[in-house]
Parts: structure tokens; C-alpha cells; sequence
């Protein structure tokens, strides 16, 4: 065979392969698409794309569910949850990396060892912590907890993104006669907005898509975010209403998924800088 | 008698008078203040809320006949004694902490009048204070949060696991009693326990192996079938392929649930449509831990992916140029340069998703909810690992204390595993160095 051939055979190998992959990858995806237009409620279905397509299961969904109260309150926490996680974030993450302060390499390690217990180990003990101070069933409790985890999960990358910060910037500010806010505020926080924006993007996934902490504080309908209403809609009725949950899934992965991928560079580069850390 | 020495001696008998002593008339009446809050706190509360930590309540809640009625009287609850117990010890050791800086001020301040040095002013102070314990200030908040939030429960969980704190002895019917490690024997030699912890156990370490190599095996061969030169289009497939990563797992493996329904799903609807027989997908011991399995690939390969992308483009041709000279082949090439590059770099991660994997709590719980369930087990199915276990036990059998030895258990297997890998980490070396 000629050298050529054998090159163009590679080719299409490589790229048929890669077809079936980006098949497989997306399936899931367009398979609840095409069920939250399919008339019914079951999952059962004999073509992936259906025959007639209807948009009565999105109506339904404002309609019949409180999916409306339960997308502000997500949007509610998650927003709040965000901006205090960032803060509390970035207030750590920048002390550790650019002060060297007594306690310092402890409260390294013990914010590494936060990190490996299970996380809703702790999940009982909180739960009878809001219990007696009255915060069950309040959006404030997942705000508190969510925003001061967010500190114990983000915070090595973030400190190994300021780490990467020449020094010589701040010193040069300081000559110039400026406090540890300013340097702070001027400075590292316009600088550091490739970090920011990752981890704001995590915190805030990380609300949409908790439901097991959220299950646990929140009692009400009314109160519920999207990820414990639609865990509950697809749990609860074994299925029967499957194309009423697709169309639930649909308007909240689509935003979330869409965000993803236009950030992709960001998420990368945090990703990157959170493996060489280790 | 040096000043220092005076000053030190006012302070640790009251707060604030050293400070008066030393004529910080301002600072010492802030000292003053906080400290005769936290004596008056030791004093009235502080020794009630240690008592209740260590008995965990005296009296269970019961029928007292009051003339002719019976009525119900509440007893001790000893989980809330418990926390409050907890709280009251760390409030002793914020209080500790600033009664012991409250005497290092005075005998500082007082050691520089003896030197007839001039004494900072409160203003002074404040601004002092700013500048050189800026890391301090900045960090207060994160930490009362962190301590609230995450210390705080993590040590009552921690609590729990030598109490008997398990259904039926639940407060406020029941007292709680310290039992030490009751429950940990219980877990070993228990034969109800110890076999489900065995089985789970061992599920949970071929699970965590099976799906850190299939998502990183996965992950590198995608990555470098797109690095290849003769591929075109690069960015649209590496943004096909990140799709699972960018749908939140918590919808994907709902909806991959329904698809590998057996009955209706559309997987077996295709395999009956060319004539094959459906898979028990999610019903079989053996079949629903593939399905776990396939669902984890599916989620974790493009995150392996993207990090393999990284390292590929780090590695310089002429490597491979080199490796041509040689008359390497492809597969020659991958072994003898790529493979090699990409796991040197990985390596640390390849450990950390491991540790990681021990706690994939949303695949197990949401795929199949550990079922289908093992008759043998003590509250557990085929597909539990320890984290869903422990999920189970606490959450739907209020059986708290057991829970809390197998997250006890989690911990040490994730530290282990993650300690170990930290200390490979040239940022940790580096940290070495600068410390």
C-alpha cells in the first residue's frame, strides 16, 4: 500500500472514531431534549426524535410545579452564596499565599484535612446546629454553609493562583507609600479576575446543583431550590412524569452547560493550576 | 518590682488592669470588658455546659404524676448538651487565647516603660495593629466561619462515633451515653457489621481503582486522538467531548438513569431492536456495577481530558522528530515520549482523583441509590459504597454513631491516599523552601 493511502485511511479512522465519541458524549443530552417535546409523560418511547412535537410539558412546568418559586430561590441562594463565597475566598487565599504569619503552615494543613472528610459527615452535626438556632427550612443556612465551603474546597487553587503573582508588583506599590488594603484592593483583585471567575463559576454551579445538603435543610415546597425540586419530581413519582422532569432538566442544565462551554478557557486554566498543586 | 513583671501579674488576675497599670486608659477598659464578659461567662455557665458535655444528660424525659395528672416532663437532650458542650469548650479556648495575648501586652507595654521607650497611644495601637498583623485581621472572618460551619460539626461528627447515639436510643425518649470504641469493636466483630463493612469496603477500593483508570486511560487516549496533526477541526471535538463536564452531574446521571432503565430505557429498547436481549442494567448485582461504572467514564473522562490537553501541547516536537529518526512507529511513538510525559505530569492528580473516588457519593446515590440490595447486608445494597452507607445510616436509619465510625474510616483512607500524594507535589517541596 502506498505510504499515502495508508495516511488517508489513518485519517478517517481518527475521525470516524471521533464521531462515534462526540455521539456517545452528546446522546444523554439530546435523548432528554428530545423527551421534554415528546407528547405523554412516559419514558418509553419508540424513535429518539418524536413524532410530534409539543411544548406543553414546559407550560406544565410553570403551570402545575412551582418551578418559577423554586428557580428564584436557586438563583436567590446561589447569587448570595457567590458573591460572600468569593469574598471569604479571596480574603484566605490571599493571606495564606502573600503573608508569612505564625500558624501559618498549620492552618495549611488543617484546611487540607477539611478537605478529605466526607463532606455531609458534618452534614447531621450542621443539621442540628440550625435546628437550635432556628435557621431549618431558611435559604440563609444553605447561603452560610455553602459560602464557607466554598472557602475549604477553592482555596489551594486559589492560593496557588496568587502564588504565581510576582511579589515585585506589591513591593513596588508599597515604595510608593500604599497600606496592605490598597495593595490589596488596586492591585491583586484586578489581577487576579481569571481566578475569580473560575471560582465564582464553581460556588455558583456548586448551589444549582446541591441537592442533598438543601433536601436535608429545606421542609417546604415553597422553599425548595431546582435541584431538590427536580430530585424529587423524578424520585418520588418512580418516572411517571418523566417528560414533565426532562423539560425541568433541560431549562436547567441548557444555561448552566451554555456558561460551561463559553468559560471553558477559564475552567481549564483553573483546572490546570489546581492539578499542579496537587 | 519591674514594671513588666507588675503590669503582667494585674493582668492575669483581671484583665484590662495591667493595661490601667501601664496608663493605657482605652485599651484598657476594651481589655476590661471582654475579659469580665468571658470571667462572668466561666464563672455562671461555662462549668453547667462542660458537665452536660461530659455526662450527656442526666435525667430522660418521663410521666410525673403532678396531683392527679400525669404529665410529661422533658429531660436532658443530650445531643444539644453535646453542642453546646462543644461550643462552650471552644469559647473557653478563644478566651484563653486572649487572655494570654491580654498579659503579653501588659508585660510588653510594661518592659518598654521600664525602658523608658514611649507607649504607643490607642490610635497608635489600632494602626499598629494594622500593619503588622494584617494577615490576622484579614483571615478573622474565614475563620469563625470555617470554624462554625465545617470545624465545629466535623468534631461533634467525630463525637458521635464513641457515643451510642444510634436508633433506638434516640434523645429526647433516650439518653445518649459515651460508649468509647464500642462501636468500632461492634464494626469488627459484629457479624451483621462487620460483613456488610467488609463487602463494602472492598467494593469501595476496586470501584475508586476501576474508575480512576478507566476515566484517565480514557481521558489520555481522547486527547491524544485529538492531538493528532492529521485532525482536523480540533476545537469543535474537544468542545463536543467536554460536554458531560459542563452538564451538571447531578441532572446527567438522572437522566442516565432513566436511559439505562431496563424496561423502558433506550438502551435496551435498541438492543431488543437488533435482537438482542436487554441487560438487567440497574437490577443486577453484577450489571448495575458496570453501569456505575460507564456512568463515571462518561462524566469523568473529559476532565482527564482536558488536563491531558494541557500536557500534550507542553511536549516539544522535536521529541518526537527524534523518535522518527529512530523509525518509531505511532504506537511506539505513544509509549516511548507521550505516555511517559503525560503520566509524569498527571501522577499527583491520577492519586488525588483516587482519594476522590472513594467519595463519588452523587454517581452511586443517584444511578442506583447503592441497590439492588443485598440481602446479607446490615443497610446496605450491591453498589454502596462506604460514603452512601454512611449516608444511609445516619439519614434514613438514624443510626448516627455507626455512620460516624465509617466516615472516621472514610477519612483515614482519603488522608492517607491525598497526604501521601501532597508530599510528591513540587508546591509542597517549594513550600519547604520558603518557610
Amino acid at each position: 500500500m502506498k505510504p499515502k493511502l495508508t495516511e488517508a485511511i489513518k485519517t478517517i479512522e481518527s475521525h470516524l472514531l471521533l464521531i462515534v465519541l462526540s455521539f456517545i458524549s452528546l446522546f444523554p443530552a439530546f435523548w432528554i431534549i428530545m423527551s421534554s417535546f415528546k407528547t405523554g409523560n412516559s419514558l418509553f418511547s419508540d424513535s429518539l426524535i418524536p413524532k410530534h412535537f409539543t411544548f406543553i410539558h414546559y407550560k406544565e412546568l410553570f403551570e402545575q410545579t412551582k418551578y418559577l418559586i423554586w428557580f428564584m430561590n436557586t438563583l436567590k441562594v446561589a447569587v448570595l452564596s457567590t458573591l460572600l463565597g468569593t469574598f471569604l475566598l479571596l480574603l484566605t487565599s490571599y493571606a495564606i499565599s502573600r503573608y508569612r504569619f505564625k500558624g501559618r503552615k498549620a492552618t495549611l494543613t488543617v484546611l487540607l484535612v477539611l478537605q478529605m472528610f466526607p463532606g455531609f459527615m458534618a452534614m447531621i452535626a450542621v443539621y442540628v446546629l440550625l435546628n437550635t438556632l432556628g435557621l431549618l427550612n431558611s435559604h440563609w443556612a444553605l447561603v452560610l454553609v455553602y459560602s464557607s465551603g466554598a472557602i475549604i474546597t477553592n482555596v489551594f487553587v486559589a492560593k496557588g493562583f496568587f502564588d504565581t503573582i510576582p511579589k515585585s508588583l506589591e513591593d513596588a506599590a508599597r515604595m510608593d507609600g500604599a497600606s496592605h488594603m490598597k495593595v490589596f484592593l488596586s492591585i491583586m483583585i484586578p489581577l487576579s479576575k481569571p481566578m475569580l471567575t473560575y471560582a465564582s463559576l464553581m460556588i455558583f454551579n456548586g448551589c444549582f446543583v446541591d441537592f442533598i445538603f438543601a433536601d436535608l435543610v429545606l421542609r417546604t415546597e415553597e422553599t425548595r431550590t431546582l435541584a431538590v425540586g427536580l430530585f424529587r419530581m423524578v424520585n418520588q413519582s418512580n418516572s411517571t412524569e418523566f417528560t414533565l422532569f426532562a423539560a425541568g432538566a433541560v431549562l436547567v442544565a441548557l444555561p448552566v452547560t451554555l456558561l460551561f462551554i463559553f468559560l471553558q478557557r477559564f475552567l481549564v486554566d483553573g483546572l490546570t493550576a489546581g492539578a499542579s498543586k496537587g | 518590682m519591674p514594671k513588666k513583671i507588675g503590669a503582667a501579674l494585674l493582668s492575669a488576675v483581671i484583665p484590662g488592669l495591667g493595661q490601667f497599670y501601664n496608663r493605657q486608659w482605652l485599651k484598657g477598659l476594651v481589655f476590661l470588658l471582654v475579659g469580665s464578659a468571658g470571667i462572668y461567662f466561666i464563672v455562671y455557665d461555662l462549668t453547667g455546659y462542660l458537665r452536660g458535655l461530659i455526662t450527656l444528660g442526666e435525667f430522660p424525659s418521663r410521666m410525673v404524676k403532678v396531683g392527679k395528672l400525669t404529665r410529661m416532663v422533658e429531660g436532658d437532650h443530650s445531643i444539644f448538651m453535646m453542642i453546646d458542650g462543644l461550643i462552650a469548650l471552644l469559647a473557653l479556648l478563644f478566651y484563653t487565647a486572649f487572655h494570654v495575648l491580654n498579659i503579653r501586652d501588659a508585660f510588653l507595654v510594661g518592659a518598654a516603660r521600664d525602658g523608658r521607650w514611649t507607649i504607643h497611644s490607642f490610635g497608635e495601637s489600632l494602626r499598629h495593629m494594622g500593619r503588622r498583623n494584617f494577615a490576622y485581621l484579614v483571615l478573622a472572618i474565614p475563620f469563625v466561619a470555617v470554624v462554625f460551619l465545617t470545624i465545629l460539626p466535623l468534631i461533634f461528627s467525630v463525637f458521635l462515633a464513641f457515643t451510642n447515639y444510634a436508633d433506638p436510643i434516640l434523645p429526647p425518649a433516650h439518653l445518649v451515653d459515651w460508649v468509647g470504641f464500642g462501636n468500632f469493636k461492634k464494626m469488627i466483630s459484629l457479624d451483621v457489621w462487620s460483613s456488610t463493612f467488609g463487602g463494602v469496603l472492598t467494593w469501595t477500593l476496586i470501584w475508586a481503582v476501576i474508575a480512576t483508570v478507566t476515566t484517565y486511560i480514557g481521558g489520555v487516549l481522547i486527547a491524544v486522538l485529538i492531538h493528532q496533526p492529521r485532525v482536523r477541526c480540533k476545537k469543535l471535538w474537544r468542545t463536543l467531548l467536554i460536554v458531560p463536564f459542563a452538564i451538571p452531574n447531578m441532572i446527567s446521571l438522572l437522566v442516565m438513569r432513566n436511559m439505562f432503565n431496563n424496561q423502558f430505557g433506550p438502551i435496551n429498547s435498541y438492543l431488543r431492536a437488533v435482537g438482542l436481549d436487554g441487560v438487567a442494567w440497574l437490577t443486577d448485582p453484577f450489571w448495575a456495577k458496570v453501569t456505575v461504572i460507564l456512568a463515571n467514564m462518561w462524566i469523568g473522562i473529559p476532565v482527564t481530558m482536558i488536563l491531558a490537553f494541557g500536557v500534550l501541547t507542553t511536549i516539544p516536537r522535536d521529541m518526537y522528530e527524534a523518535a522518527e529518526v529512530d523509525g518509531a512507529g505511532a504506537f511506539y511513538k505513544f509509549r516511548m515520549v507521550t505516555l511517559p510525559m503525560v503520566l509524569f505530569a498527571t501522577a499527583p492528580i491520577l492519586i488525588m482523583q483516587f482519594a476522590g473516588n472513594i467519595n463519588s457519593f452523587n454517581v452511586i446515590y443517584l444511578m442506583t441509590n447503592g441497590e439492588p440490595v443485598n440481602p446479607n447486608y446490615q443497610y446496605a445494597g450491591h453498589t454502596d459504597l462506604l460514603v452512601t452507607w454512611l449516608y444511609k445510616l445516619a439519614l434514613n436509619q438514624s443510626q448516627y454513631s455507626f455512620a460516624s465510625v465509617i466516615g472516621i474510616v472514610i477519612f483515614l483512607m482519603v488522608a492517607t491516599f491525598s497526604i501521601w500524594s501532597y508530599r510528591r507535589t513540587r508546591s509542597y517541596k517549594e513550600e519547604d523552601m520558603i518557610a
